[in-house]
């Protein structure tokens, strides 16, 4: 009897759209290695019985090599092999690598029956297999599938009773390649095609010109397409709805209340030139909602579709390789650029995604580097709210002030942190067209994510800053760090709030700041220290829950140090 | 035939593994990518001088870092 199913595979063979066809729960999956870094479940109703199917990391092999793959192959032996059905999803254009796998869970004794996913796209590339001869030769059921249609998944379905352990002896490693060499001959055809303009621009996209132009263009397009995204959403759909449908309202609302009273403090907050002032009302009502649908979730929206286009293209990986040479100087390789992308979306993902990176020494450098030197977007729709109305040169001076502190903070961590950062060795997808579905509900999932954590965060920080100014309690504080920030950072003492109340969400440190009147100067440096401590609440959980405490307190500690020093160093060096 | 690493062979050169130099893991790591000693290989390209190394192997294209690279050594015409 199968109580539970588990889909292991390659790297990047699509498990994920199988788990989410076979689960209905929808997950996150891109066109590279390592998408997954945690163990997903969900649940099939197998004719009348509920099962559990897990959804595990990507693994080449059940040696593992990395923390995410020894989970994935410990699982397998935790129950009866009587109880369980391993499902092992192979891509179907790359047959002979994903075999190796295979032939390892037929040695281990599991219950295998195989799916020869993205079978579409092998017709594409002018590969057949023959999935019945493959059956007959391997001993285990065998079936065609295409996840991103769902085509074969039923049939995947209807015979998965029928998959058993079978007896094969323990081979060698050499032994096996020979086996899997005589297996490719019978059940796979290849077509010769000439090269297309698809295989022209994947090889362009690795040399070192040709790539580096590529790249650079690529980010640069990105970059335009987010904020063209994100402003339009802005000026089109969030301020005509906030300012015209919804400001009539609250004001009402604010009369009926009186401007005096506590609940009108709360809801409303202060009127400035006795209208609503979104930005800088404080209340819950006004500027909690305002931050977190009008300044914020545009360019959220904006950004993680265009992050998520880049992921289903099969761009990020080819980044990592051009970006490996510059991350060694700083302890890392290559692919950690795809931690510290996400991390320009939202800390939180970047730090979870460094669970790919090998060694502890990378994944701490890494996480450090992310939650200093990487404005979420958060933080740059607060950049742009502050600096915005300014020159555009104090924004990317923001920008090119943390390039060089996340440089030289990393040159110096890998100076001095122990342990050792492990070499890149990873495979480069091919690249594909994004499938819209797919897309969609990505985009969907981290919109919700998004909304999930930080809403309820957004609206208590703006309570807490709301109660605290009402009781006055701020004086207290600002009383003792007043030397620190009028001397080295050259802020007025009350700006220290906003920089504390930073560390619990950004979002809600900018409208705290405005009634303060700073200069361009003092704008600018503030931004920066904003920028600098960790983006929200939720970043130290995260990672303390990721690298334990030691690890935060090191990281609490650089990042004052960076702080101090780099808003030091501003304050003389701007005039 | 002459043996040399994957960072010296040039772009496009076919190559046949001849000696992997690297310990128990990654070794099994190389082996379930599919880098064994006899497999042919295509370079595909390099990034810089202490960069990392791209090569064709069956159908997929593996990134190698500068210091694993040089433990593969490759037998070519």
């Amino acid at each position: 009897m199968i109580k539970k199913i588990f889909l292991i595979g390659n790297p990047n063979v699509g498990k994920s759209v199988v788990f989410s066809r076979l689960t209905g729960v929808r997950v996150i999956s891109s066109n590279y290695a390592g998408t997954t870094v945690e163990i997903m479940r969900g649940t099939l109703k197998l004719g009348e019985q509920e099962i559990e199917v897990v959804d595990l990391p990507g693994t080449y092999s059940l040696e593992p090599a990395s923390k995410s793959e020894e989970v994935a192959v410990s699982l397998l032996y935790e129950y009866p092999k009587d109880e369980i059905a391993v499902i092992n999803i192979v891509d179907s254009t790359n047959l002979e690598r994903n075999l190796y796998l295979t032939l390892q869970l037929l040695e281990a004794g599991l219950p295998v029956i195989v799916s020869l996913n993205m079978c579409d796209e092998a017709k594409h590339h002018g590969v057949s297999l023959d999935a019945d001869k493959l059956e007959k030769i391997i001993g285990v059921p065998v079936i065609s599938t295409c996840a991103i249609t769902g085509s074969g998944i039923k049939l995947l379905l209807e015979r998965i009773h029928e998959a058993k352990p079978v007896l094969r002896d323990k081979f060698s490693h050499r032994q096996r390649w020979q086996d899997i060499g005589a297996i490719i001959e019978q059940v796979q055809q290849l077509t010769h095609r000439h090269h297309t303009l698809r295989e022209i621009l994947e090889d362009a996209s690795v040399r070192p010109f040709s790539g580096a132009l590529i790249a650079m263009g690529v980010l640069f397009v990105s970059f335009q397409v987010v904020r063209f995204i994100g402003e339009n959403l802005i000026s089109r759909i969030a301020d005509p709805i906030f300012f015209n449908l919804y400001q009539p309202l609250l004001a009402r609302l604010s009369s009926l209340l009186g401007e005096e009273s506590f609940i009108h403090h709360l809801l409303i907050g202060d009127l400035i030139n006795g209208r609503i002032d979104f930005k800088q009302s404080l209340g819950l009502l006004t500027t909690a909602p305002y931050i977190e649908f009008a300044m914020v979730l545009p360019y959220i929206i904006s950004f993680y579709f265009v992050l998520g286009l880049l992921e289903d293209i099969g761009f990020l990986p080819r980044l990592a390789m051009l970006m490996d040479n510059l991350l060694h100087h700083l302890g890392l390789h290559g692919f950690a650029i795809i931690p510290v992308l996400l991390g320009f979306g939202c800390n939180v993902p970047g730090i979870l995604a460094t669970r790919n990176l090998e060694s502890r020494r990378e994944r701490f450098i890494a996480a450090t580097l992310i939650s200093i030197g990487v404005p979420c977007v958060a933080l740059q729709a607060m950049i742009f709210g502050l600096l915005g109305r300014f020159s555009g040169f104090y924004v990317s001076g923001v920008y090119l002030v943390l390039l060089v502190v996340w440089l030289v903070l990393g040159i110096i961590l890998n100076h001095t942190a122990k342990g050792y950062s492990p070499e890149f060795l990873v495979e480069i997808p091919p690249y594909r067209i994004p499938s819209p579905a797919t897309l969609w509900h990505k985009l969907f999932l981290r919109i919700k994510g998004f909304l999930i954590e930080a809403a309820p965060l957004v609206l208590l920080g703006v309570l807490l800053v709301n109660v605290l100014l009402y009781f006055k309690l701020f004086d207290f504080f600002t009383g003792i760090f007043a030397p620190v920030v009028k001397g080295l950072f050259g802020l007025p003492k009350e700006a220290i709030v906003s920089l504390v109340m930073g560390l619990f969400r950004k979002d809600v440190a900018v409208g705290m700041l405005l009634p303060l009147a700073l200069t361009v100067k003092q704008l600018f440096i503030t931004a920066v220290l904003l920028s600098i401590s960790f983006p929200c609440v939720a970043t130290f959980i995260v990672f303390f829950k990721e690298l334990g405490l030691k690890d935060l307190i090191k990281a609490t500690l650089i990042m004052l140090i960076v702080g101090l020093v780099t808003g030091s160093l501003l304050n003389l060096a701007i005039r | 035939m002459k043996k040399i690493s994957l960072r010296q062979m040039k772009e496009k050169q076919k190559g046949i593994i001849c000696d992997i130099s690297a310990g128990q893991a990654l070794h099994n790591k190389f082996m379930s990518m599919g880098i064994y000693h006899g497999r042919e290989i295509t370079k595909i390209s390099s990034i810089g001088l202490k960069g990392p190394v791209a090569i064709k192997v069956g159908r997929s294209v593996l990134v190698l870092g500068h210091g694993v690279a040089n433990k593969v050594t490759v037998e070519v015409e």
